[in-house]
């Protein structure tokens, strides 16, 4: 069971100047699995999650992937490795419809750069596309440019660009910030569908940053505590809720 | 027959044309604009779907022009002169890039300025390369069997298929994924390289495809005048050249022949005014950034824009008179 984790994160640290930001986190991460990462602010789920995605270098620890070394890849070699990613923020190409969107998503992952000159517009993605466009109920605005729509459906759009080229883990970053409401359950619902019965590729495993409780309890299937750039606790949504010492020090307050 | 394909024939018929209803310099002129809408075409590439600052491209214009009249005062032929003006522009470019790689915005912008600088001095100053401030005179044009080149209306013809071509390619280099790859290199870098998309690589080609379209460019320019010293090339023409992208609109396909035609066919209308030339075309020029930061070519955008609204208003408040039963 150990040996077959998807991810596997070891004794990682970074400091910014005095400040341990992340002080030794290990985790694993199993194929298809939802691991959710909580924590109040500061307590270094950005700074993990950064590292993770090569945006930063560790200054010690190690990251696999698969059993691959990845900890010194930078977020193209990552991604290239299937792994993919949200930001806190909208980060669609507003300029460009949601098709393209899509299909820019996961074109650079098949052919080379010199044979992609001379491939179709839609770089034979067309098909995949049409499959998440449906999964995520954006048909209706498929053709428009992502930049005209409302800040809802750009968020399903920037979610689906993640899961354009097949990877393998997707890392969420706060998926609800800044979504009304009634939004965040179809997102849930989303998600789970992604999780157990994907419309493309095979079964995906992700790791989620979360602020909203309900969300990340009902979504996920293990979560990691962390405080102060430690873990605190990691387990299931009912053992978290029970954890005497996650309770004083976060989610009772 | 689609109205893009329709507004396209009706333009080229017009260049096929044109020259019947001009005199001599009006087809040199004519000729000059094509040669600046090939080099504004690279530096449209490079700024207006890569989103890379570059205040060089007339070093580029520069880099070709001379490798052509240098080549050919060694003997070499224009038709090997020509390829070898867009593979040096091409390989210097890629070393432009870097840079950009590195820092971007009004610092990339400073960057390619002091390279453009450089550019200008080596011309400038090495005499035995350049000539110096006396430039290369009496550059030869092109020898085509079946068509005078000699004559001003035969090589606008020669410029024109090239025009054509050089548009056709990049065309086809936009419409392929490559397309889709500079525009989000341009709208979101980060986001890109999280997509898998090379930024690096579609930095340095950006620089590297535009450089070759203006060192084709400068070879055409050096063999129209058939003299050339350093004063096209300073920084100055670069500005220029950014000013034709931004007029024209960048980002948008037919960008470069609208900008280049308000910047070089429009200070001859504009000789009227005299001394006060510049001081008329620097005041459309703020006034066009005001009223269409997007260009003239964003003008039918607008309209759309405008008239979807309307539409959309109008919808609303019928639907909204239906519900009150009014």
């Amino acid at each position: 069971m150990m040996a077959s984790a998807l991810l596997k994160v070891s004794n990682l640290k970074k400091a910014y100047g005095a400040i341990q930001a992340v002080d030794g986190v290990s985790f694993e991460v199993q194929p298809g699995e939802i691991f959710g990462v909580i924590g109040p602010n500061g307590s270094g789920k950005t700074t993990l999650f950064n590292s993770m995605l090569g945006q930063i270098t560790p200054d010690e620890g190690r990251i696999e992937l698969n059993g691959e070394d990845v900890t010194s890849l930078g977020p193209l070699e990552l991604n290239r490795r299937g792994v993919g990613r949200t930001f806190q923020t909208l980060q669609v190409f507003g300029k460009m419809t949601v098709r393209d969107n899509l299909i820019v998503a996961a074109q650079e992952h098949s052919g080379t750069m010199f044979s992609r000159m001379f491939a179709p517009i839609d770089s034979g993605l067309g098909a995949r596309a049409d499959a998440l466009i449906d999964q995520f109920h954006i048909r209706h605005v498929a053709d428009k440019k992502a930049g005209e729509l409302s800040y809802g459906q750009q968020k399903l759009v920037d979610i689906a660009m993640a899961f354009m080229s097949e990877p393998a883990l997707v890392l969420l970053d706060e998926p609800c910030a800044g979504v009304n409401p009634s939004l965040v359950g179809g997102i849930s619902t989303l998600l789970k569908e992604l999780n157990r019965n994907p419309k493309i590729g095979s079964k995906s495993s992700f790791v989620v940053i979360e602020h909203n409780m309900d969300f990340v309890m009902d979504l996920c299937h293990r979560i990691m505590v962390m405080v102060e750039g430690q873990v605190m606790a990691i387990g299931t949504p009912t053992e978290i809720r029970g954890n005497k010492q996650v309770l004083d020090a976060y989610l009772g307050a | 027959m689609k109205k893009s394909t329709f507004a396209l024939l009706a333009g080229a018929a017009v260049l096929l044309i044109a020259p019947q209803f001009l005199k001599n310099y009006g087809i040199y002129l004519l000729s000059y604009w094509l040669v600046f809408v090939i080099a504004t075409m690279g530096l449209n590439l490079t700024v207006g779907y890569a989103g890379q600052k570059s205040l060089g491209h007339a070093a580029f214009f520069g880099i070709g022009a001379y490798t052509v009249a240098i080549l050919m005062k060694a003997g070499i032929s224009f038709w090997l002169g020509l390829p070898a003006a867009a593979l040096i522009c091409f390989v210097v470019g890629v070393l432009l890039g870097f840079p950009a790689l590195r820092v971007q915005t009004i610092y990339l912008a400073f960057a390619t300025l002091g390279f453009n600088t450089a550019i200008w001095l080596v011309m400038r100053n090495e005499e035995w390369l350049t000539g110096g401030t006396f430039g290369i005179n009496n550059i030869a044009r092109p020898k085509l069997p079946g068509l005078n080149l000699d004559s001003n209306l035969g090589y606008y013809y020669f410029v024109l298929a090239l025009t054509a071509l050089l548009a056709a390619l990049l065309w086809g280099l936009l419409r392929s994924p490559w397309g889709k790859a500079f525009t989000a290199l341009r709208d979101n870098p980060i986001r890109a390289e999280s997509l898998g998309v090379d930024i690096r690589s579609y930095t340095l080609l950006s620089f590297a495809i535009g450089a070759a379209y203006a060192g084709i460019a400068g070879a055409l320019f050096a063999s129209l005048v058939q003299f050339i010293d350093p004063a096209p090339f300073t920084v100055g023409a670069s500005i220029m050249m950014y000013l034709m992208v931004v007029v024209g609109g960048p980002g948008y396909f037919f960008g470069p022949m609208v900008g280049a035609a308000v910047g070089v066919i429009l200070p001859e209308w504009l000789r009227f005014a005299q001394a006060w030339y510049l001081f008329v075309f620097g005041s459309a020029v703020v006034l066009l950034m005001i009223w269409l930061p997007g260009g003239l070519l964003s003008i039918p955008d607008r309209v759309r824009a405008r008239w979807h609204a309307r539409e959309a208003s109008a919808a609303r408040i019928a639907a909204a008179n239906q519900a009150t039963g009014a």
